[in-house]
């Protein structure tokens, strides 16, 4: 293509001199779309973003009388008892432990499982593939409303509710399929020339798995991790249905603050500030991953 | 790539199988139990047949509920489909503004989905939210508690601002893999904007713009979270959409006949559209 562009130019110009050849060149290589307010658009789409964001962290760092009382564009007389509230009494700071701890306990079982199935899609033809790859999808597209009541009944008969691990299983509904389409879309990106090469060098399977094809998805298992992380971190429904005290998410006791009449405001943003802290730290480095993540691997 | 047929794959499989049988196929039998059953209390079940289903398909309130969720997902579409391709459109093509914006406009798609509702319950509220408190002050009569417009459009505008940047991010993926000659060769030709944008773009954006259509689609189907933190499904049932419905027959009514039928109707709805999204990826696949 770069051939016959080049090759057109110079027969269309008549050989330019070499600094208006390189202009045109130049010129060429923008998109076309030459209106020099193009910045305005992302500039107002992330005024629009932030804004709601900066009210947040705003009433965050106010007194609740300040909240109430005054309405000012930014805190009059800032204040940090908001998080203080929150990193000393156990009953908000034990949620966002809760939270951690089956986040964490779902993002590897989920990822450690989705591995070798995800292997086995990308690399063989099996009886009914096609039909699990299928069935698999539906239960990401699931909606989790569905499966609260029966959720809650089948954990009640285990004697799981209200623990980390119920939670965790919960969540491996919509996780596993995710990890699972998300690590195909990566492993397929691997030539299948590798694995020959490794068994022919005399690799058994689990070590050439471990040694040679780990290291080149490490980035898919890493955005794999990262959206298995994510996605039970922002889900709501279930973690609530299946807890009540010892297991509570940081997100139910949010709820359950909003719905007690004499609200704290202050304390209610600051915790929800915090909320947002794990995805912000950690989106720099998947930053190049988000769309594919949220495609399901397949952009 | 060609691949082997291989049925001892299948071990590979179980993990993942026994996994998803246990967190879905179970439950998921749970509710077509309870779906064609009827009980009195003291753990007794009588068969009911197609009764809950018949009553579901006739009443009133679940054509009520999926009207309101077609029409959401419809407006939701229709907003967040065209903004996110002109956002893509203009992103910077490279330097720092690049990571600069992903990264911030990445940023609600990680928020706590009822944080996103908490975020614009208080945005939203006319004493001290920013936005219901500037609109009072130009003279708007805005109250997303009392009005069902003012409560849709916050409802609305929620969404929007929560997910149309999964739209922006899919396109700009979609964008950035064209290649330069691909703009040279219009350039030469001479095309104008318009058909830089018809001819070159909007064709390299097609499978990513299906698979954002089809994400959005479901995903705005199974809301349940944002719009419960912000209106509770009110005022009255304005904003009562089919998954606030379901979980406030089934785990507040305790109707868990009639919620059952109505999951399974939900559910087959969920398969057709997996269906569909399942065939466009597949025959992408099979092209590339």
């Amino acid at each position: 293509m770069n051939d016959t562009v080049s090759r057109v130019n110079l027969a269309g110009t008549a050989a330019p001199s070499l600094a208006a050849s390189d202009k045109l060149a130049r010129s060429m290589r923008r998109r076309g779309d030459e209106s020099r307010f193009w910045w305005l658009v992302p500039l107002l789409y992330i005024l629009f973003l932030m804004l709601p964001i900066y009210w947040l962290m705003n009433m965050s760092f106010k007194t609740n009388q300040e909240i109430l009382g005054t309405f000012s564009l930014w805190p009059q007389s800032p204040t940090l008892r908001n998080y203080q509230v929150i990193l000393t009494d156990p009953s908000w700071y034990k949620g966002y432990i809760n939270s951690i701890i089956y986040v964490v306990m779902n993002t590897v079982i989920a990822v450690t499982a989705a591995l070798p199935a995800a292997y086995a899609f990308s690399r063989y033809r099996f009886l009914g593939d096609k039909h699990l790859f299928f069935w698999l999808l539906t239960n990401r597209m699931a909606p989790p409303a569905v499966f609260a009541l029966p959720f809650f009944q089948l954990y009640s008969a285990f004697g799981l509710i209200d623990t980390h691990i119920a939670v965790a299983l919960a969540h491996c509904l919509f996780n596993v399929p995710l990890a699972v389409w998300i690590l195909e879309g990566f492993m397929s990106g691997v030539p299948k020339e590798i694995d020959e090469t490794a068994y022919i060098d005399g690799y058994s399977f689990p070590r050439f798995f471990v040694k040679i094809f780990m290291p080149l998805i490490a980035s898919g298992v890493g955005v794999a991790a990262f959206f298995c992380f994510m996605f039970s971190w922002v889900e709501l429904l279930l973690a609530r249905t299946l807890t009540t005290t010892e297991a509570k998410p940081i997100s139910a006791i949010m709820t359950r603050t909003v719905s007690a009449s004499g609200l704290d405001w202050g304390v209610l943003a600051a915790a929800g500030v915090l909320t947002i802290i794990p995805g912000a730290l950690v989106i720099w480095f998947v930053r190049n991953y988000i769309a594919k993540g949220f495609a399901l691997g397949r952009v | 790539m060609n691949k082997t047929w291989n049925n001892k794959a299948w071990f590979m499989v179980l993990p993942v199988l026994l996994l998803v049988a246990l967190s879905a196929v179970i439950p998921l039998m749970t509710v077509v139990n309870y779906s064609v059953q009827d009980t009195f209390g003291n753990n007794q079940f009588f068969w009911a047949g197609t009764e809950w289903f018949q009553e579901m398909l006739t009443s009133d309130r679940f054509w009520a509920a999926m009207g309101r969720n077609l029409m959401f997902s419809a407006i939701v579409l229709a907003i967040e489909i065209p903004l996110g391709i002109v956002i893509a459109l203009n992103m910077p093509k490279s330097g720092w503004g690049v990571p600069v914006c992903l990264v911030s406009m990445a940023l609600p798609l990680l928020i706590p989905w009822n944080v996103v509702g908490t975020i614009w319950q208080v945005f939203g509220r006319v004493d001290i939210g920013l936005l219901g408190y500037s609109l009072r002050q130009i003279g708007i009569d805005y109250n997303y508690v009392n009005d069902p417009f003012d409560a849709w459009v916050t409802v609305i505008g929620m969404d929007v601002w929560h997910w149309t940047s999964l739209v922006v991010l899919l396109c700009y993926a979609g964008l950035v893999s064209i290649p330069d000659a691909y703009y040279q060769a219009a350039k030469i030709d001479g095309a104008s904007r318009w058909a830089v944008f018809r001819y070159i773009q909007l064709p390299k954006m097609n499978r990513v713009l299906l698979i954002a259509v089809l994400l959005r689609f479901m995903d705005s189907f199974m809301i349940y979270t944002e719009p419960f933190v912000v209106t509770g499904g009110g005022p009255g049932n304005a904003t009562t959409f089919l998954s606030i419905d379901l979980v406030k027959m089934a785990v507040g009514q305790f109707d868990i006949g009639p919620a059952a039928a109505m999951s399974i109707i939900y559910f087959l709805i969920i398969l057709l559209m997996s269906w569909v999204f399942y065939t466009v990826m597949t025959n992408y696949d099979a092209e590339r």
